[in-house]
Protein backbone atom coordinates (compact mmCIF):
# COMPACT_ATOMS: atom_id res chain seq x y z
CA UNK A 1 0.00 0.00 0.00
CA UNK A 2 2.84 2.50 0.84
CA UNK A 3 4.80 1.68 -2.17
CA UNK A 4 1.67 2.19 -4.39
CA UNK A 5 1.07 5.48 -2.44
CA UNK A 6 5.03 6.26 -3.08
CA UNK A 7 4.41 5.67 -6.51
CA UNK A 8 1.17 7.95 -7.01
CA UNK A 9 3.26 10.79 -5.48
CA UNK A 10 6.26 10.34 -7.27
CA UNK A 11 4.30 10.34 -10.49
CA UNK A 12 2.38 13.13 -9.45
CA UNK A 13 5.85 15.30 -8.91
CA UNK A 14 7.09 14.21 -11.46
CA UNK A 15 3.92 15.33 -13.28
CA UNK A 16 3.67 19.01 -11.92
CA UNK A 17 7.76 18.91 -11.90
CA UNK A 18 7.28 18.80 -16.01
CA UNK A 19 4.34 21.09 -16.39
CA UNK A 20 6.52 23.84 -14.26
CA UNK A 21 9.12 23.50 -16.97
CA UNK A 22 6.86 23.69 -19.66
CA UNK A 23 5.53 26.66 -18.54
CA UNK A 24 8.70 28.78 -17.72
CA UNK A 25 10.24 27.28 -21.22
CA UNK A 26 6.76 29.25 -22.33
CA UNK A 27 7.29 32.27 -20.25
CA UNK A 28 10.94 32.89 -21.11
CA UNK A 29 10.62 32.20 -24.78
CA UNK A 30 7.70 34.54 -25.26
CA UNK A 31 9.76 37.52 -23.69
CA UNK A 32 12.97 36.60 -26.00
CA UNK A 33 12.71 39.80 -29.14
CA UNK A 34 14.73 38.53 -31.54
CA UNK A 35 16.86 41.22 -33.42
CA UNK A 36 13.54 43.68 -35.07
CA UNK A 37 15.21 43.27 -38.84
CA UNK A 38 14.64 38.77 -38.55
CA UNK A 39 11.15 39.12 -36.52
CA UNK A 40 9.15 39.11 -40.18
CA UNK A 41 11.46 37.07 -42.05
CA UNK A 42 11.98 34.37 -38.88
CA UNK A 43 7.76 34.38 -38.60
CA UNK A 44 6.87 34.39 -42.81
CA UNK A 45 9.56 31.38 -42.55
CA UNK A 46 7.72 28.98 -39.29
CA UNK A 47 4.01 30.54 -40.74
CA UNK A 48 4.81 28.76 -44.09
CA UNK A 49 6.75 25.67 -42.56
CA UNK A 50 3.57 25.27 -40.04
CA UNK A 51 0.51 26.76 -42.30
CA UNK A 52 0.89 26.98 -45.67
CA UNK A 53 2.72 23.46 -45.62
CA UNK A 54 -0.36 22.56 -43.86
CA UNK A 55 -2.95 23.41 -46.24
CA UNK A 56 -2.97 20.15 -48.63
CA UNK A 57 -4.00 17.87 -45.74
CA UNK A 58 -6.44 20.61 -44.05
CA UNK A 59 -8.21 21.45 -47.50
CA UNK A 60 -8.78 17.45 -48.11
CA UNK A 61 -9.26 16.73 -44.99
CA UNK A 62 -12.42 19.38 -44.54
CA UNK A 63 -13.82 18.56 -48.28
CA UNK A 64 -13.86 15.29 -47.38
CA UNK A 65 -15.28 15.72 -44.08
CA UNK A 66 -17.78 17.87 -45.32
CA UNK A 67 -19.00 16.01 -47.82
CA UNK A 68 -19.35 13.11 -45.22
CA UNK A 69 -21.56 15.67 -42.73
CA UNK A 70 -23.88 16.57 -45.36
CA UNK A 71 -24.22 12.99 -46.42
CA UNK A 72 -25.10 11.77 -43.01
CA UNK A 73 -27.30 14.90 -42.70
CA UNK A 74 -28.82 14.74 -45.56
CA UNK A 75 -29.95 10.75 -45.01
CA UNK A 76 -31.04 12.27 -41.06
CA UNK A 77 -32.95 15.30 -42.13
CA UNK A 78 -34.80 13.32 -45.18
CA UNK A 79 -36.52 11.07 -42.75
CA UNK A 80 -37.95 14.29 -40.95
CA UNK A 81 -38.77 15.67 -44.59
CA UNK A 82 -36.49 18.89 -43.19
CA UNK A 83 -33.46 18.54 -45.85
CA UNK A 84 -33.37 22.55 -46.70
CA UNK A 85 -32.37 22.77 -43.10
CA UNK A 86 -28.70 20.66 -44.19
CA UNK A 87 -26.99 24.17 -44.19
CA UNK A 88 -27.08 24.55 -40.42
CA UNK A 89 -26.76 21.71 -39.50
CA UNK A 90 -23.03 21.38 -41.65
CA UNK A 91 -22.42 24.93 -41.06
CA UNK A 92 -22.97 24.78 -37.04
CA UNK A 93 -21.05 21.00 -36.69
CA UNK A 94 -18.04 22.21 -38.83
CA UNK A 95 -17.73 25.56 -37.04
CA UNK A 96 -18.39 24.84 -33.67
CA UNK A 97 -16.96 21.20 -33.56
CA UNK A 98 -15.43 19.64 -35.97
CA UNK A 99 -13.28 22.44 -37.61
CA UNK A 100 -11.33 23.63 -34.55
CA UNK A 101 -10.91 19.93 -33.53
CA UNK A 102 -10.18 18.06 -36.33
CA UNK A 103 -7.96 21.21 -37.56
CA UNK A 104 -6.15 21.01 -34.11
CA UNK A 105 -5.70 17.45 -34.23
CA UNK A 106 -4.13 17.49 -37.89
CA UNK A 107 -1.73 20.37 -36.94
CA UNK A 108 -0.46 18.07 -34.28
CA UNK A 109 0.29 15.17 -36.30
CA UNK A 110 2.15 17.32 -39.27
CA UNK A 111 3.19 20.44 -38.12
CA UNK A 112 4.00 19.51 -34.19
CA UNK A 113 5.75 16.28 -34.67
CA UNK A 114 7.70 18.27 -37.47
CA UNK A 115 8.53 21.14 -34.77
CA UNK A 116 9.74 18.47 -32.63
CA UNK A 117 11.39 16.53 -34.76
CA UNK A 118 13.45 19.13 -35.73
CA UNK A 119 14.33 20.72 -32.72
CA UNK A 120 14.94 17.64 -30.68
CA UNK A 121 17.38 16.71 -34.15
CA UNK A 122 18.78 20.55 -33.64
CA UNK A 123 19.72 19.72 -29.98
CA UNK A 124 21.05 16.24 -30.59
CA UNK A 125 23.52 17.33 -33.34
CA UNK A 126 24.72 20.61 -30.88
CA UNK A 127 23.40 23.11 -33.38
CA UNK A 128 21.31 24.85 -30.34
CA UNK A 129 24.51 24.89 -28.38
CA UNK A 130 26.53 26.04 -30.81
CA UNK A 131 24.26 29.26 -31.92
CA UNK A 132 24.58 29.44 -27.41
CA UNK A 133 28.23 29.95 -28.19
CA UNK A 134 27.75 32.73 -30.75
CA UNK A 135 26.05 34.52 -28.57
CA UNK A 136 22.95 34.22 -30.14
CA UNK A 137 19.70 33.29 -27.65
CA UNK A 138 17.84 30.00 -29.10
CA UNK A 139 14.62 30.65 -27.48
CA UNK A 140 14.40 34.34 -29.04
CA UNK A 141 15.91 32.75 -32.45
CA UNK A 142 14.74 29.23 -32.58
CA UNK A 143 11.56 28.97 -30.12
CA UNK A 144 9.73 31.97 -30.14
CA UNK A 145 9.18 32.49 -34.05
CA UNK A 146 8.15 28.51 -33.84
CA UNK A 147 5.43 29.30 -31.11
CA UNK A 148 4.17 32.27 -33.25
CA UNK A 149 3.83 30.42 -36.44
CA UNK A 150 1.78 27.68 -34.49
CA UNK A 151 0.04 30.28 -32.65
CA UNK A 152 -1.37 32.27 -35.61
CA UNK A 153 -1.46 29.32 -38.35
CA UNK A 154 -3.64 27.01 -36.41
CA UNK A 155 -6.96 29.72 -35.71
CA UNK A 156 -6.29 30.45 -40.02
CA UNK A 157 -6.14 26.97 -40.76
CA UNK A 158 -9.55 26.18 -39.00
CA UNK A 159 -10.83 28.89 -40.89
CA UNK A 160 -10.03 27.53 -44.59
CA UNK A 161 -10.77 24.07 -43.24
CA UNK A 162 -14.22 25.63 -41.81
CA UNK A 163 -14.64 27.37 -45.26
CA UNK A 164 -14.01 23.75 -47.84
CA UNK A 165 -16.05 21.61 -45.46
CA UNK A 166 -19.13 24.16 -45.88
CA UNK A 167 -17.98 23.85 -49.41
CA UNK A 168 -18.04 20.14 -49.52
CA UNK A 169 -21.43 20.01 -47.78
CA UNK A 170 -22.95 21.98 -50.50
CA UNK A 171 -21.06 19.62 -53.35
CA UNK A 172 -22.80 16.58 -51.80
CA UNK A 173 -26.50 18.42 -50.48
CA UNK A 174 -27.09 20.97 -52.96
CA UNK A 175 -25.26 19.62 -56.36
CA UNK A 176 -25.64 15.77 -55.97
CA UNK A 177 -28.35 15.27 -53.63
CA UNK A 178 -30.42 18.04 -55.01
CA UNK A 179 -31.47 19.96 -51.64
CA UNK A 180 -32.39 23.59 -52.62
CA UNK A 181 -29.41 25.92 -53.15
CA UNK A 182 -31.43 29.30 -51.54
CA UNK A 183 -32.52 27.13 -48.66
CA UNK A 184 -29.12 25.54 -48.08
CA UNK A 185 -27.65 28.89 -47.90
CA UNK A 186 -30.45 31.02 -46.44
CA UNK A 187 -30.79 28.62 -43.62
CA UNK A 188 -27.14 28.31 -42.88
CA UNK A 189 -27.06 32.02 -42.76
CA UNK A 190 -30.30 32.24 -40.45
CA UNK A 191 -28.77 29.66 -37.60
CA UNK A 192 -25.43 30.35 -37.50
CA UNK A 193 -24.20 33.40 -34.98
CA UNK A 194 -21.30 35.28 -35.21
CA UNK A 195 -20.50 35.77 -31.94
CA UNK A 196 -21.46 32.38 -30.48
CA UNK A 197 -20.80 30.02 -33.08
CA UNK A 198 -17.64 31.29 -35.15
CA UNK A 199 -15.94 33.43 -32.43
CA UNK A 200 -16.41 30.46 -30.09
CA UNK A 201 -15.16 28.43 -32.96
CA UNK A 202 -12.70 30.19 -33.28
CA UNK A 203 -11.27 30.83 -29.51
CA UNK A 204 -11.08 27.34 -29.27
CA UNK A 205 -8.40 26.82 -32.39
CA UNK A 206 -6.78 29.50 -30.58
CA UNK A 207 -6.30 28.31 -27.14
CA UNK A 208 -5.85 24.81 -29.38
CA UNK A 209 -3.11 26.48 -31.65
CA UNK A 210 -1.37 27.27 -28.21
CA UNK A 211 -1.14 24.44 -26.46
CA UNK A 212 -0.50 22.08 -29.64
CA UNK A 213 2.39 24.58 -30.41
CA UNK A 214 3.68 24.71 -26.90
CA UNK A 215 3.92 21.34 -26.50
CA UNK A 216 5.76 20.55 -29.44
CA UNK A 217 8.57 23.22 -29.30
CA UNK A 218 8.44 22.04 -25.51
CA UNK A 219 9.05 18.01 -26.05
CA UNK A 220 11.79 18.98 -28.97
CA UNK A 221 14.07 21.21 -26.39
CA UNK A 222 13.17 18.95 -23.56
CA UNK A 223 13.82 15.88 -26.01
CA UNK A 224 17.12 13.16 -24.75
CA UNK A 225 19.59 14.22 -27.56
CA UNK A 226 19.12 10.30 -29.13
CA UNK A 227 17.44 8.78 -32.08
CA UNK A 228 15.03 7.09 -29.52
CA UNK A 229 14.87 10.46 -27.40
CA UNK A 230 13.75 12.67 -30.62
CA UNK A 231 11.49 9.35 -31.72
CA UNK A 232 9.55 9.22 -28.07
CA UNK A 233 9.22 13.30 -28.22
CA UNK A 234 7.82 13.26 -31.44
CA UNK A 235 5.30 10.43 -30.23
CA UNK A 236 4.88 12.60 -26.98
CA UNK A 237 3.89 15.65 -29.31
CA UNK A 238 1.31 13.57 -30.71
CA UNK A 239 -0.16 11.95 -28.12
CA UNK A 240 -0.46 14.59 -25.24
CA UNK A 241 -1.41 17.42 -28.22
CA UNK A 242 -4.39 14.83 -29.22
CA UNK A 243 -5.42 14.09 -25.57
CA UNK A 244 -5.46 17.90 -24.41
CA UNK A 245 -7.23 19.04 -27.28
CA UNK A 246 -9.73 16.94 -26.71
CA UNK A 247 -9.92 17.58 -23.03
CA UNK A 248 -9.79 21.26 -23.24
CA UNK A 249 -12.70 21.14 -25.84
CA UNK A 250 -15.11 19.25 -23.40
CA UNK A 251 -14.38 22.28 -21.43
CA UNK A 252 -14.42 24.97 -23.73
CA UNK A 253 -17.93 24.04 -24.83
CA UNK A 254 -18.92 23.29 -21.54
CA UNK A 255 -18.40 26.80 -20.07
CA UNK A 256 -19.54 28.64 -24.21
CA UNK A 257 -22.64 26.71 -23.30
CA UNK A 258 -22.99 27.64 -19.98
CA UNK A 259 -23.09 31.17 -21.05
CA UNK A 260 -19.30 32.56 -20.63
CA UNK B 1 55.44 34.62 -19.08
CA UNK B 2 52.59 35.96 -21.52
CA UNK B 3 49.19 37.43 -19.44
CA UNK B 4 46.38 34.80 -18.71
CA UNK B 5 43.29 35.33 -21.37
CA UNK B 6 41.67 32.44 -18.96
CA UNK B 7 41.92 31.37 -15.90
CA UNK B 8 40.47 28.82 -13.42
CA UNK B 9 40.30 29.35 -9.85
CA UNK B 10 39.75 26.19 -7.75
CA UNK B 11 36.68 25.13 -9.62
CA UNK B 12 34.73 21.90 -8.00
CA UNK B 13 31.67 20.37 -10.69
CA UNK B 14 29.61 17.75 -9.56
CA UNK B 15 26.91 16.33 -11.88
CA UNK B 16 24.10 14.05 -10.65
CA UNK B 17 26.28 13.37 -7.44
CA UNK B 18 29.35 12.40 -8.97
CA UNK B 19 32.64 14.92 -8.80
CA UNK B 20 34.12 15.72 -11.87
CA UNK B 21 36.58 18.31 -11.21
CA UNK B 22 37.58 18.61 -7.47
CA UNK B 23 39.21 21.98 -6.47
CA UNK B 24 41.45 22.59 -10.38
CA UNK B 25 43.16 25.52 -10.94
CA UNK B 26 44.76 26.49 -14.25
CA UNK B 27 45.43 29.39 -16.71
CA UNK B 28 45.25 29.88 -20.34
CA UNK B 29 47.88 32.08 -21.45
CA UNK B 30 46.95 34.48 -24.19
CA UNK B 31 48.42 34.18 -27.71
CA UNK B 32 49.32 30.62 -27.01
CA UNK B 33 47.76 27.12 -27.92
CA UNK B 34 46.79 25.28 -24.99
CA UNK B 35 46.01 21.23 -24.64
CA UNK B 36 43.51 20.04 -21.87
CA UNK B 37 43.77 16.31 -22.38
CA UNK B 38 42.94 13.01 -20.56
CA UNK B 39 41.56 9.64 -20.82
CA UNK B 40 37.91 9.58 -21.86
CA UNK B 41 35.70 10.55 -19.36
CA UNK B 42 37.60 12.99 -17.71
CA UNK B 43 35.34 15.83 -18.00
CA UNK B 44 37.16 17.60 -21.03
CA UNK B 45 34.45 18.80 -22.57
CA UNK B 46 32.76 19.50 -18.95
CA UNK B 47 35.36 21.84 -18.69
CA UNK B 48 35.22 23.43 -21.94
CA UNK B 49 31.69 23.79 -21.09
CA UNK B 50 32.49 25.77 -17.65
CA UNK B 51 34.98 27.95 -19.73
CA UNK B 52 32.32 29.28 -21.99
CA UNK B 53 29.61 29.56 -18.80
CA UNK B 54 27.24 26.19 -20.59
CA UNK B 55 27.61 25.23 -17.41
CA UNK B 56 28.24 26.90 -13.74
CA UNK B 57 30.91 25.19 -11.24
CA UNK B 58 29.67 23.80 -7.76
CA UNK B 59 32.70 25.78 -6.14
CA UNK B 60 35.45 28.34 -7.62
CA UNK B 61 35.45 30.77 -10.41
CA UNK B 62 35.95 30.78 -13.96
CA UNK B 63 37.69 34.12 -15.39
CA UNK B 64 37.51 35.58 -19.24
CA UNK B 65 39.84 38.62 -19.02
CA UNK B 66 38.64 39.86 -15.82
CA UNK B 67 35.34 38.90 -16.24
CA UNK B 68 34.05 36.37 -13.93
CA UNK B 69 32.22 34.16 -16.27
CA UNK B 70 29.88 32.03 -13.75
CA UNK B 71 28.75 35.43 -12.27
CA UNK B 72 27.27 37.17 -15.13
CA UNK B 73 23.78 37.52 -16.33
CA UNK B 74 22.53 35.40 -19.49
CA UNK B 75 22.82 38.87 -21.24
CA UNK B 76 26.36 39.36 -20.50
CA UNK B 77 27.30 35.79 -21.17
CA UNK B 78 25.88 35.98 -24.73
CA UNK B 79 28.22 39.26 -24.79
CA UNK B 80 31.16 37.94 -24.08
CA UNK B 81 30.75 34.48 -25.87
CA UNK B 82 30.78 36.84 -29.15
CA UNK B 83 34.73 37.34 -28.18
CA UNK B 84 34.91 33.35 -28.19
CA UNK B 85 34.51 30.93 -31.15
CA UNK B 86 34.35 27.02 -30.43
CA UNK B 87 34.39 24.46 -32.93
CA UNK B 88 31.83 21.52 -31.95
CA UNK B 89 33.34 17.82 -32.55
CA UNK B 90 30.75 17.16 -35.42
CA UNK B 91 30.87 20.72 -36.17
CA UNK B 92 27.32 21.67 -35.31
CA UNK B 93 27.00 23.38 -38.74
CA UNK B 94 23.04 24.54 -39.27
CA UNK B 95 21.60 21.89 -41.44
CA UNK B 96 18.84 24.26 -42.99
CA UNK B 97 22.08 26.62 -44.24
CA UNK B 98 24.43 26.13 -47.26
CA UNK B 99 28.25 26.77 -46.09
CA UNK B 100 28.05 30.08 -47.52
CA UNK B 101 25.07 30.89 -45.04
CA UNK B 102 26.52 29.05 -41.78
CA UNK B 103 29.90 31.18 -42.06
CA UNK B 104 27.69 34.27 -42.64
CA UNK B 105 25.18 33.53 -39.86
CA UNK B 106 26.85 35.18 -36.65
CA UNK B 107 28.07 38.02 -39.29
CA UNK B 108 24.37 38.59 -39.69
CA UNK B 109 23.52 38.04 -36.32
CA UNK B 110 25.93 40.51 -34.36
CA UNK B 111 27.11 43.17 -36.90
CA UNK B 112 25.39 45.55 -39.31
CA UNK B 113 27.16 45.10 -42.12
CA UNK B 114 26.42 45.14 -45.07
CA UNK B 115 25.48 42.01 -47.59
CA UNK B 116 28.65 42.62 -49.89
CA UNK B 117 31.18 43.46 -46.96
CA UNK B 118 29.34 40.16 -45.36
CA UNK B 119 30.56 38.18 -49.15
CA UNK B 120 33.97 39.34 -48.38
CA UNK B 121 34.00 38.28 -45.20
CA UNK B 122 32.77 34.93 -45.50
CA UNK B 123 34.52 34.03 -48.66
CA UNK B 124 38.15 35.32 -46.61
CA UNK B 125 37.14 32.85 -43.99
CA UNK B 126 36.60 30.28 -46.18
CA UNK B 127 39.74 30.40 -48.43
CA UNK B 128 41.52 30.27 -44.83
CA UNK B 129 39.82 27.16 -44.42
CA UNK B 130 40.30 26.03 -48.06
CA UNK B 131 36.39 25.63 -49.05
CA UNK B 132 35.74 28.75 -50.86
CA UNK B 133 34.59 26.38 -53.75
CA UNK B 134 32.06 24.61 -51.75
CA UNK B 135 30.02 27.60 -50.39
CA UNK B 136 26.67 26.53 -52.02
CA UNK B 137 27.03 22.93 -50.85
CA UNK B 138 24.99 22.15 -47.48
CA UNK B 139 26.19 20.63 -44.46
CA UNK B 140 24.95 16.71 -45.76
CA UNK B 141 26.83 17.08 -49.12
CA UNK B 142 30.29 17.63 -46.80
CA UNK B 143 32.68 14.85 -45.60
CA UNK B 144 33.05 15.28 -41.58
CA UNK B 145 36.72 16.97 -42.28
CA UNK B 146 35.06 19.84 -44.44
CA UNK B 147 31.71 20.09 -42.47
CA UNK B 148 34.75 20.81 -39.24
CA UNK B 149 36.61 23.18 -41.49
CA UNK B 150 33.46 24.98 -41.96
CA UNK B 151 32.32 24.86 -38.71
CA UNK B 152 36.11 26.04 -38.00
CA UNK B 153 35.20 29.20 -40.57
CA UNK B 154 32.11 29.98 -38.55
CA UNK B 155 33.98 30.10 -35.36
CA UNK B 156 36.45 32.64 -37.22
CA UNK B 157 34.21 34.75 -38.42
CA UNK B 158 33.64 37.66 -35.74
CA UNK B 159 37.48 37.28 -35.24
CA UNK B 160 37.66 35.99 -31.67
CA UNK B 161 40.08 36.60 -29.38
CA UNK B 162 39.63 32.70 -27.88
CA UNK B 163 39.04 30.01 -29.73
CA UNK B 164 37.97 26.51 -28.37
CA UNK B 165 38.86 23.01 -30.52
CA UNK B 166 36.79 20.30 -28.85
CA UNK B 167 37.81 16.75 -29.63
CA UNK B 168 39.20 18.48 -33.12
CA UNK B 169 40.99 15.30 -34.37
CA UNK B 170 38.63 12.22 -33.80
CA UNK B 171 37.74 10.19 -36.53
CA UNK B 172 39.80 11.67 -38.64
CA UNK B 173 41.70 10.22 -41.67
CA UNK B 174 45.90 11.53 -41.34
CA UNK B 175 46.06 13.74 -44.42
CA UNK B 176 42.70 15.60 -42.68
CA UNK B 177 44.81 15.25 -39.24
CA UNK B 178 47.41 17.38 -41.03
CA UNK B 179 45.32 19.86 -42.64
CA UNK B 180 43.82 20.38 -39.40
CA UNK B 181 46.27 20.43 -37.60
CA UNK B 182 48.55 23.13 -39.77
CA UNK B 183 45.25 24.93 -39.72
CA UNK B 184 44.86 25.49 -36.03
CA UNK B 185 48.87 26.58 -36.04
CA UNK B 186 48.35 28.74 -38.61
CA UNK B 187 45.09 30.50 -37.45
CA UNK B 188 46.50 30.79 -34.11
CA UNK B 189 49.35 32.63 -35.30
CA UNK B 190 48.12 34.56 -37.88
CA UNK B 191 45.11 36.17 -35.89
CA UNK B 192 46.92 36.05 -32.80
CA UNK B 193 44.14 34.14 -31.25
CA UNK B 194 44.32 31.92 -28.20
CA UNK B 195 43.53 28.50 -28.55
CA UNK B 196 42.66 25.70 -26.23
CA UNK B 197 42.08 22.20 -27.56
CA UNK B 198 40.52 19.41 -25.89
CA UNK B 199 42.08 16.33 -26.95
CA UNK B 200 42.79 12.78 -26.38
CA UNK B 201 45.17 12.47 -29.36
CA UNK B 202 48.59 12.97 -28.24
CA UNK B 203 51.01 13.60 -30.96
CA UNK B 204 49.08 15.68 -32.90
CA UNK B 205 48.03 17.77 -30.37
CA UNK B 206 51.91 17.70 -28.63
CA UNK B 207 53.15 18.64 -31.57
CA UNK B 208 51.10 22.12 -31.97
CA UNK B 209 50.41 22.86 -28.21
CA UNK B 210 52.60 25.54 -26.20
CA UNK B 211 51.21 23.85 -22.82
CA UNK B 212 49.28 20.75 -21.79
CA UNK B 213 47.19 20.37 -19.46
CA UNK B 214 46.87 16.77 -18.40
CA UNK B 215 43.55 15.49 -16.43
CA UNK B 216 42.62 12.53 -14.50
CA UNK B 217 39.84 11.80 -12.13
CA UNK B 218 38.91 15.35 -10.94
CA UNK B 219 42.47 16.63 -10.72
CA UNK B 220 45.36 18.21 -12.92
CA UNK B 221 47.72 15.60 -12.61
CA UNK B 222 50.40 16.88 -14.92
CA UNK B 223 50.92 20.53 -16.31
CA UNK B 224 54.00 21.88 -18.69
CA UNK B 225 55.36 22.23 -21.60
CA UNK B 226 55.05 18.66 -24.25
CA UNK B 227 58.56 17.69 -24.38
CA UNK B 228 58.61 17.85 -20.50
CA UNK B 229 55.19 15.78 -19.98
CA UNK B 230 56.42 12.79 -22.04
CA UNK B 231 58.98 12.55 -19.39
CA UNK B 232 57.23 13.45 -16.46
CA UNK B 233 57.39 10.57 -13.91
CA UNK B 234 53.56 11.14 -13.09
CA UNK B 235 52.03 7.61 -13.64
CA UNK B 236 48.57 9.10 -15.12
CA UNK B 237 51.27 11.32 -17.39
CA UNK B 238 52.78 8.49 -18.24
CA UNK B 239 50.33 6.21 -19.36
CA UNK B 240 48.33 8.31 -20.83
CA UNK B 241 51.38 10.44 -22.68
CA UNK B 242 52.59 7.09 -23.62
CA UNK B 243 48.90 4.88 -24.15
CA UNK B 244 49.50 2.34 -21.78
CA UNK B 245 46.47 -0.26 -22.04
CA UNK B 246 47.00 -0.66 -17.96
CA UNK B 247 47.94 1.42 -15.33
CA UNK B 248 46.41 3.96 -13.12
CA UNK B 249 44.01 4.19 -15.43
CA UNK B 250 42.33 0.47 -14.98
CA UNK B 251 41.35 -1.74 -17.77
CA UNK B 252 38.41 -2.80 -16.07
CA UNK B 253 35.40 -0.34 -15.53
CA UNK B 254 34.92 -0.96 -11.34
CA UNK B 255 33.12 -4.62 -10.58
CA UNK B 256 33.06 -7.57 -8.13
CA UNK B 257 35.32 -10.01 -8.31
CA UNK B 258 35.02 -11.98 -11.78
CA UNK B 259 34.75 -15.95 -10.21
CA UNK B 260 32.27 -14.75 -7.78
CA UNK B 261 29.82 -13.56 -10.92
CA UNK B 262 30.56 -16.21 -13.13
CA UNK B 263 29.47 -18.57 -10.04
CA UNK B 264 26.20 -16.38 -9.15
CA UNK B 265 23.62 -17.76 -11.09
CA UNK B 266 19.74 -16.13 -11.53
CA UNK B 267 21.37 -12.38 -11.95
CA UNK B 268 21.91 -10.51 -14.69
Amino acid sequence: MITFVQHVGRLGLSICTEVGRAGLFLSKSIWRKPRSSQKLHLLAHTLFNSGVLSLPIIIVSGVFIGMVVGLQGFNILNKFSVTSELGQMVALSVVRELGPVVTALLFAGRAGSALTAEIGLMKATEQLDAMEMMGVDPLGRIMLPRLLGGFISVPLLTIIFCAVAIWGGDLIGVKWLGVDGGAFWSNMQNSVDFRLDVVNGLIKSAVFGVVITWMAVYQGAAAVPTAEGISHATTRTVVYSSLLVLGLDFILTAMMMGGW
Amino acid sequence: MSEALVRVENVSFAHNGRTIFDNISLNIEQGKITAIMGPSGTGKTTLLRLLTGQLKPSSGHVYFGEKCINTLSQKELYKIRRKMGMLFQNGALFTHLTVYENVAFPLREHTKLSESMIRDVVLLKLEAVGLRGARDLYPNELSGGMARRVALARAIALDPMLILYDEPFTGQDPILMGVLVKLIKELNDILQLTSIIVSHDVPETASIADYIYVLAGGHVVGAGKPQNLVADDNPHVQQFMHGLADGVVPFHYPARDFMADLLSSGEK
